[in-house]
């Protein structure tokens, strides 16, 4: 028999960084063939770029770096590089998504020191980069064709999301986007973000396995549905309801997928609360007061700033230890 | 004649105020907009720092050590008054975008900087060659970053089309632009600093091995 003599601690798990990667993976393929179906072929084009190119990405910085010697693929690139490409419009040329996959990789990520090390989520970051560097293409929105591996015809016409619609128009036009619809998905947005109950699929696949963290989802939507009926309660017609604002934009991807990130959202229960309700409150905060229609990624990028804090003030006690 | 050359050059190179000093960050990032408002910008500050520098060495006996600096800062600030009316009768378009970024060359960093730690202490012609090697590698690194956050953010430099509309990622105009530019360019010219030391060191160990070996 052999005996091992190694120092504390003894990591004793199965699991690898490349196993969690690839169950997230696998929990973001209903929402890819949602995009498939809701829009088109060219939705699961921008996927498989987005895949590719992170990794590919990830390979060049290494290189440069001269650390692939001990380097592995283990798929983090991937849900980068897919992430960000479920976050973009279908009316994204394939360039502009190859600028935030690069943005997203080499300066997000490996300039902070790579996976583990980075503050911001690279898939966010890369995503309100292209918000602000490529307006116009990241603000055009087609409503869905609802069939699969399906072409846009040349003459296509724009439509507005439905947070759009009650920003401009107020709550009595935006009734016109009826619920089911936005549970299901068949409605103009981003490619993963639009079908509500295909993301809901892939989040609990995760949560079966035991791979992600309940705590932040919960305090974010649970916060979203508190501010927005309150202000429901002000001005029904101007604020729209509870249900809507859940159920509409980016934000069922952003708290189930993106706020959840492991290497940039808190350590403790407690401060995953305080980081989810922090979310929440500046989503809310942008789509009403702000002057984009939405505000998912912005909130949970200043959320990853302030994490740090967050883990410093909700530190546990030391057992043995007084509190300081 | 080596050392007055070296005078000159090490603002560029060595010493280069903008990216291993560090200072007058204010002005870099706000006028690199583009080439043409880093180009004005450092011609301005060149000249201020090198009129400054003559100026602070010439007096540099007379002035008493404990009112030094406001005795400095009124010479810098009639300096860059010059400079202000000047470019307000003749490059009024430049003098409008750079705005407030003219008469705040007063505070700079790198003038006020170089009159205490060289011009105070040396002679003229030094001071003057100081000077002028810190304005250039000042103005260096300002066009290096203007012209870099214009090509990509407009498809130009010095509004010379290079690539036109194709791909113009308007946040490197913005402030982000700014600071990630500069970033990235510091990393990579302390990373050349860093990898030359290393040789350097590399050389003078092999060098002593081989002392030590031909002593044996």
């Amino acid at each position: 028999m052999k005996l091992l003599t190694t120092s504390a601690p003894h990591v004793r798990t199965q699991d690898s960084t490349r196993k969690i990667m690839i169950d997230v993976l696998i929990a973001l393929i209903p929402a890819v063939i949602a995009s498939t179906y809701f829009f088109g072929l060219y939705a699961l084009i921008l996927a498989i770029i987005g895949v590719v190119s992170a990794e590919l990405v990830e390979l060049f910085i290494m290189r440069v770096l001269k650390k692939d010697k001990e380097f592995v693929p283990n798929g983090s690139a991937a849900v980068t590089g897919l992430l960000l490409a479920l976050n973009v419009s279908v009316a994204t040329p394939w360039w502009v998504l190859l600028i935030g996959v690069f943005f997203a990789i080499a300066i997000v990520k490996h300039v902070f020191g790579g996976l583990g090390q980075n503050t911001f989520n690279p898939a966010l970051a890369g995503r309100v980069f292209l918000l602000v560097s490529f307006p116009s293409a990241m603000t055009t929105w087609y409503s869905p064709i609802n069939k699969f591996f399906g072409v846009y015809p040349a003459d296509i016409q724009t439509t507005a999301t439905p947070l759009a619609v009650l920003k401009l128009q107020g709550f009595e036009s935006a009734k016109s986007f009826s619920y089911i619809d936005l549970f299901f998905g068949n409605r103009g947005g981003s490619l993963g973000e639009t079908s509500i109950i295909l993301l809901l699929l892939g989040f609990s696949y995760l949560v079966v396995r035991g791979r992600i963290k309940v705590m932040v989802p919960a305090s974010y939507i649970g916060s979203v549905l508190l501010f927005s009926w309150i202000f429901y309660m002000v001005d029904p017609s101007k604020y729209g309801s509870p249900l809507f604002h859940v159920l509409t934009g980016g934000l069922m991807l952003g708290a189930l997928f993106m706020a959840t990130d492991m290497v940039t959202s808190p350590m403790t229960i407690k401060g995953q609360a305080i980081f989810g309700v922090g979310c929440g409150l500046l989503t809310m905060v942008i789509r009403y007061f702000g002057g984009y229609p939405e505000g998912v990624s912005l909130s949970i990028i200043i959320m990853n700033a302030l994490v740090p804090l967050i883990d410093r003030y909700t530190q546990p006690r030391i057992f043995g230890r007084r509190v300081a | 004649m080596a050392s007055k050359w070296k005078e000159l050059t090490k603002g560029i190179i060595s010493e280069n105020p903008t990216y291993v000093q560090v200072l007058g960050m204010c002005p870099t990032l706000a006028t690199t907009t583009n080439a043409e408002n880093a180009f004005g910008m450092g011609i301005a500050a060149t000249i201020v720092l090198i009129m400054s520098n003559v100026v602070i060495s010439a007096i540099r006996k007379t002035v008493p050590e404990k009112v030094r600096m406001p005795i400095f800062i009124t010479v810098i600030a009639t300096l860059v008054t010059i400079i202000d009316l000047l470019m307000h009768a003749y490059t009024y378009d430049l003098w409008k975008t750079l705005g407030l970024f003219i008469p705040l060359i007063t505070v700079n960093c790198i003038i006020m900087g170089r009159a205490e730690a060289y011009a105070s202490k040396n002679g003229i012609f030094d001071s003057f060659l100081d000077g002028l090697g810190m304005g250039i590698g000042f103005t260096l690194g300002l066009v290096l970053l203007g012209s870099i956050r214009e090509l990509l953010g407009n498809g130009t430099i010095f509004g010379i089309e290079v690539w036109g509309n194709a791909f113009n990622m308007f946040a490197m105009i913005l402030p982000p632009g700014a600071f990630l530019t500069l970033g990235l360019l510091s990393a990579f010219f302390a990373s050349i600093s860093i990898r030359k030391s290393d040789k350097a060191k590399k050389m003078a160990s092999q060098q002593q091995a081989q002392k030590a070996g031909e002593q044996r």
